[in-house]
């Protein structure tokens, strides 16, 4: 389950997310950005080296114990 | 546009550009390929440049100078101001002319060139690729070349494409955020460089002057500083600080692979440069010049190749690389790395053991002696590489 977000009005498109994408899971256009689900691990750099913070994680809700 | 090339080039930056120009004026044809509406913006770069080492790859026009620097100032986070020597002067660039004026001279040397052309793949043959696929003005198609050339910048998913890892180590990507400022007071032939935990941990803040009282302003910190307070409240604080009544002309975002060098820079028929493969001084994060140089050595190596019909001729490009600056940016890079781990305090200490120097040994080597001063292997490391005349 892919847990990055990208916030649209906060993105520069600038690449540096892409720069240190372990696995080539995200695809930059001029003003367009996208990642791609099958490939992310959720490793988080990516939200992590974000000049502008425009990429959030959000932490798994762990399932109740069944 | 048509189906097939000699040689594709992706990504019109100074790099992409210049191979582009090389190559097309040897006469082969060449297919020029951004994926931006514009060449040259958005500018996502500190644009200051040494005279010399821009002067020795291509004629300078005037009209891409904004300031000519004759100061370089290092400000240590107690606020101690060092100006070393450094030996000649630099340029602030104007880079939406530089960038557009080379794309426009590789299209006066015979090539191709499209903006909004993004490409999404390579089209794999046995062990080469016979082209791209690309998505030009939203409509998809397939352009075939001999030779493709990543110059796709900081993302490379080209290399990526053809087998190369060219994955930046998330420490070493330098994460930036940048403005430009109007109507700031500052001297317009002075370069600043501020540096400390406070500023720009892991990196470092520059204000470049631009000439009319606007300047380049941005901060650089490596991933691993990033990951605890990002680029642009750096920036937005030490505005606010400094230049709280600037208005701000631009702000953009950027990432800076100051990686030590890429050792695999061809694989087949698929050549990077520039920052795609991670050519950027990891010291100072420049990247606009050896960028050029490497396109240089690329496109003599593809001419050479396309003309006797044999891509082994491409192994000269790397190969050369590694021999003119390959060795000096693994050196800046350890160099960088220890640089890193010194506390705020050592950086003042450095500053003032600069000062206390004679002011004709206040040279950048100077600096880079007392600030290595515990690290003597460091010191042998840059002897080795840079010549023993740098420290005396």
């Amino acid at each position: 389950m892919l847990l990055i977000e990208i916030k649209d009005n906060t993105c520069d498109f600038c690449g540096c997310c892409v720069g240190v994408c372990p696995e080539d899971a995200i695809a930059l256009q001029e003003a367009r950005i996208d990642i791609i689900e099958e490939r992310c691990t959720n490793c988080a750099k990516c939200v992590w080296a974000c000049p502008f913070e425009a990429l959030i994680f959000h932490r798994p809700v762990r399932e109740a114990a069944s | 546009m048509k189906d097939r090339y000699d040689v594709l080039v992706v990504g019109a930056g100074p790099a992409g550009s210049t191979v582009a120009r090389l190559v097309a004026r040897e006469g082969f044809s060449v297919l020029l390929l951004e994926k931006d509406r514009d060449v040259g913006t958005p500018v996502r770069c500190g644009e200051a440049v040494s005279n010399r080492s821009l002067e020795s790859i291509v004629d300078v026009d005037p009209r891409w100078i904004a300031a000519t620097i004759r100061r370089f100032r290092l400000v240590a986070p107690d606020g101690s101001c060092v100006e070393p020597d450094l030996g000649g002067h630099g340029y602030v660039l104007e880079r939406r002319l530089f960038d557009y004026d080379l794309a426009r001279m590789a299209v006066d040397a015979g090539a191709e060139l499209r903006t909004k052309a993004y490409v999404d793949g390579l089209l794999a043959d046995g062990g080469e690729y016979r082209g791209v696929t690309i998505s030009l003005n939203g409509e998809r198609r397939t352009v075939g070349a001999r030779i493709i050339v990543g110059a796709d910048g900081v993302e490379s998913r080209v290399g990526r494409w053809a087998g190369i890892d060219t994955t930046t180590p998330f420490r070493d990507m330098e994460c930036c955020a940048q403005m430009t400022l109007a109507d700031v007071d500052m001297e317009e032939d002075a370069c600043e460089f501020h540096f400390g935990t406070a500023v720009a941990p892991m990196g470092y803040l520059w204000i470049f002057p631009k000439g009319h009282r606007t300047a380049n302003i941005g901060v650089g910190v490596s991933g691993a500083a990033a990951k605890h307070k990002s680029p642009i409240r750096y920036l937005n604080e030490f505005v606010a600080r400094r230049f709280p009544r600037a208005g701000i002309l631009t702000t953009v975002a950027g990432g800076v692979p100051c990686a030590a060098t890429l050792e695999d820079i061809v694989r087949g028929n698929v050549v990077l440069v520039g920052d795609a493969a991670h050519q950027v001084n990891p010291m100072s994060g420049g990247g606009i010049t050896s960028g050029m140089h490497a396109a240089r050595m690329a496109a003599e190596a593809i001419a050479g190749a396309l003309r006797a019909g044999d891509l082994r001729l491409l192994a000269a490009y790397p190969k050369e690389w590694q021999r003119s600056h390959g060795a000096k940016h693994r050196t800046y890079h350890r160099m960088k790395e220890a640089v890193y781990r010194f506390p705020d305090e050592r950086l003042n200490a450095i500053a003032a053991g600069v000062l206390a120097l004679a002011p004709e040994q206040r040279t950048i080597w100077g600096v880079f002696r007392v600030a290595l001063m515990k690290h003597p292997a460091l010191v042998w490391d840059m002897a080795k590489t840079f010549g023993f005349s740098a420290f005396h």
